[in-house]
């Protein structure tokens, strides 16, 4: 056998993680690498096991709603909006308008405070420390309003099966419309700060690529997906909550690596302040809940119902035998499932890039393990 | 939830792919889904997403029917982009039976079927690494079965891994 010299290629087996701040969280990250170079990944996941889906077989409807939020818990009031939506398609039920426009105000807030979060962090694991401070400084007013409205800012609680329990409080409009206004320009900031810097561009630029026969084969959604130029958000594709009433686009691009991900989610954010606009202006009076019985009851049968969350398609698939108790209570959480192509995104990048792909895919580790 | 007939051009060039296979084709609360047997689950899947644009693979899961004599159902969810329609498809394995992989099919059934594994103890043949996904590898038990209590755990695990006496 020759000797071995410096140049031969000698694989490495690094252990990132759990406990790592790039990892957003406990995420286990096992890296094959040769040299700077990865060869492979295997992700180790499941630190936070709570066994939600057990634990919804074991509540009754209204008990089990608090418990989604722990999902994810950065954008706990779509988490929410699909489990209600969920039992609601069920029991044959719908929220009165009145509820719907809420509805559709609280998770666009939350979509942008979603978004927020994700960039200050994102931009902080690249190197770049000045973007969280802004971001938080921002997605702490959305946080207020949420405050103001139910009392929580994280694990809002907001919605209740059948529309709303609380009525949208006394100037609730006017610091919404107060903050579609005061934020753009925030936005506006964080692209100056961003999008042309030489540092972020490099270190983003054809890092990460997943392109739209991937992110298929992979079930990716969300920012990913269109940022690899598929049009697909169900907000569009299956409306929702009365979705279909506001215009907004679906923003495209095309060269589906992590800095084309970063343009996707901030013109979103952009999207998301004018459906705001478009809601806060017609708010349609009327009841906030729909007539829903102290007991609820869903007949047998099954349904699954998506949402758009701001990570992507968040699921759920519920069967119910008739109690009181849902029989089985499915997540189909869209950053798990975003997470598996991490694999195929690392192949070939460097160590380094690692760090950028996992903040790209947004995850949240509370989503992926449940 | 009241169960009406599937009827359209899709089922009709399914029923004509597949006959006796396809046990059911149904719609609730305007969902629709189809139930066959277990040996040829994978064959639609591939039909599906070759011939009929049903490409988006968005989640496999299984519900536990203890009294059944198939005791477990399982469900794949799919999607397609082009027709912008979701279906499920739904079969029915008896405890103990050893259901084909879908993972050379759509490569997301890597993980949703380790979970299923995971969490009800139904091993996929053929799949490349069928492992535990959530739970720790060693941990003894599937708890999403029915038969499995709430607070049920691996005491053993526990004990000796977290150094917990009582195992809670």
């Amino acid at each position: 056998m020759p000797e071995a010299t410096f140049l031969d290629a000698s694989e490495l087996v690094l252990n990132m993680g759990p406990q790592h701040p790039s990892t957003h969280g406990v995420l286990r990250v096992i890296l094959k690498l040769d040299g700077e170079k990865v060869m492979g990944t295997e992700c180790v996941i499941g630190y936070l096991h709570r066994g939600v889906e057990k634990i919804g077989e074991n509540r009754t409807y209204q008990m089990f709603a608090p418990y989604v939020d722990r999902m994810d818990y950065i954008a706990a009031v779509s988490n929410g909006l699909g489990y209600c939506l969920a039992v609601e398609k069920l029991m044959g039920l719908e929220a009165p308008p009145r509820a719907q426009v809420a509805r559709v105000l609280l998770t666009e807030l939350n979509r942008i405070a979603s978004h927020l979060f994700w960039l200050g962090t994102h931009a902080l694991d690249i190197g770049a420390i000045t973007p969280l401070f802004y971001t938080l400084r921002e997605r702490e007013e959305i946080l207020k309003i949420f405050e103001n409205y139910c009392g929580a800012r994280l694990t809002t609680h907001a919605f209740r099966i059948g529309g709303l329990q609380y009525e949208l409080y006394d100037g609730f409009e006017r610091e919404v419309k107060a903050l579609c206004d005061w934020v753009i320009p925030k936005i506006d900031e964080y692209e100056e700060l961003l999008t042309s810097n030489r540092i972020w561009v490099q270190r983003l630029k054809g890092v990460g690529i997943l392109n739209a026969d991937d992110c298929k084969a992979y079930g990716v959604t969300g920012p990913v997906l269109r940022a690899a130029g598929v049009k697909w958000d169900i907000r569009k594709a299956l409306p929702y909550s009365g979705y279909e009433k506001f215009d907004f686009e679906v923003p495209i691009t095309h060269n589906a690596d992590t800095y084309d991900r970063y343009v996707v989610r901030m013109v979103e954010m952009r999207q998301s302040v004018r459906i705001l606009r478009q809601a806060v202006e017609n708010i349609p009076a009327g009841p906030i809940i729909a007539k829903v019985p102290k007991v609820i009851k869903p007949p047998a049968g099954e349904a699954y119902v998506s949402i758009e969350s701001p990570k992507g398609e968040l699921g759920y698939y519920i069967v119910s035998d008739g109690s009181t108790q849902p029989y089985r209570l499915r997540v189909r959480p869209p950053s798990l499932i975003n997470l598996q192509a991490l694999d195929r995104m690392a192949r070939g990048c460097l160590v380094a890039d690692i760090v950028a792909i996992i903040g790209t895919l947004d995850i949240v580790l509370g989503e992926v393990d449940r | 939830m009241v169960v009406t007939p599937w009827q359209n051009d899709l089922t009709v060039e399914l029923k004509e792919a597949f006959g006796d296979q396809i046990l059911e084709l149904s719609t609730g609360l305007g969902q629709d889904y189809l139930v066959a047997g277990p040996e040829s689950v994978i064959a639609i899947l591939e039909h599906l997403k070759l011939e009929d644009e049903y490409d988006y693979l968005v989640d496999i899961t299984a519900v536990d029917w203890p009294d059944k004599p198939e005791r477990f159902e399982l469900v794949y969810i799919l999607y397609s982009f082009a027709r912008n329609h979701r279906l499920r498809v739904k079969t029915r394995i008896a405890e103990g039976s050893h259901p084909p992989t879908a993972v050379g099919v759509h490569l997301t059934a890597d993980w949703l079927e380790r979970e299923v594994f995971d969490m009800f103890g139904i091993e996929f043949d053929g799949h490349p690494n069928m492992k535990r996904l959530l739970l720790p590898e060693e941990w003894q038990g599937h708890p999403l079965r029915k038969d499995h209590g709430i607070l049920q755990m691996d005491n053993r695990w526990v004990q000796e891994n977290m150094g917990i006496d009582s195992g809670q």
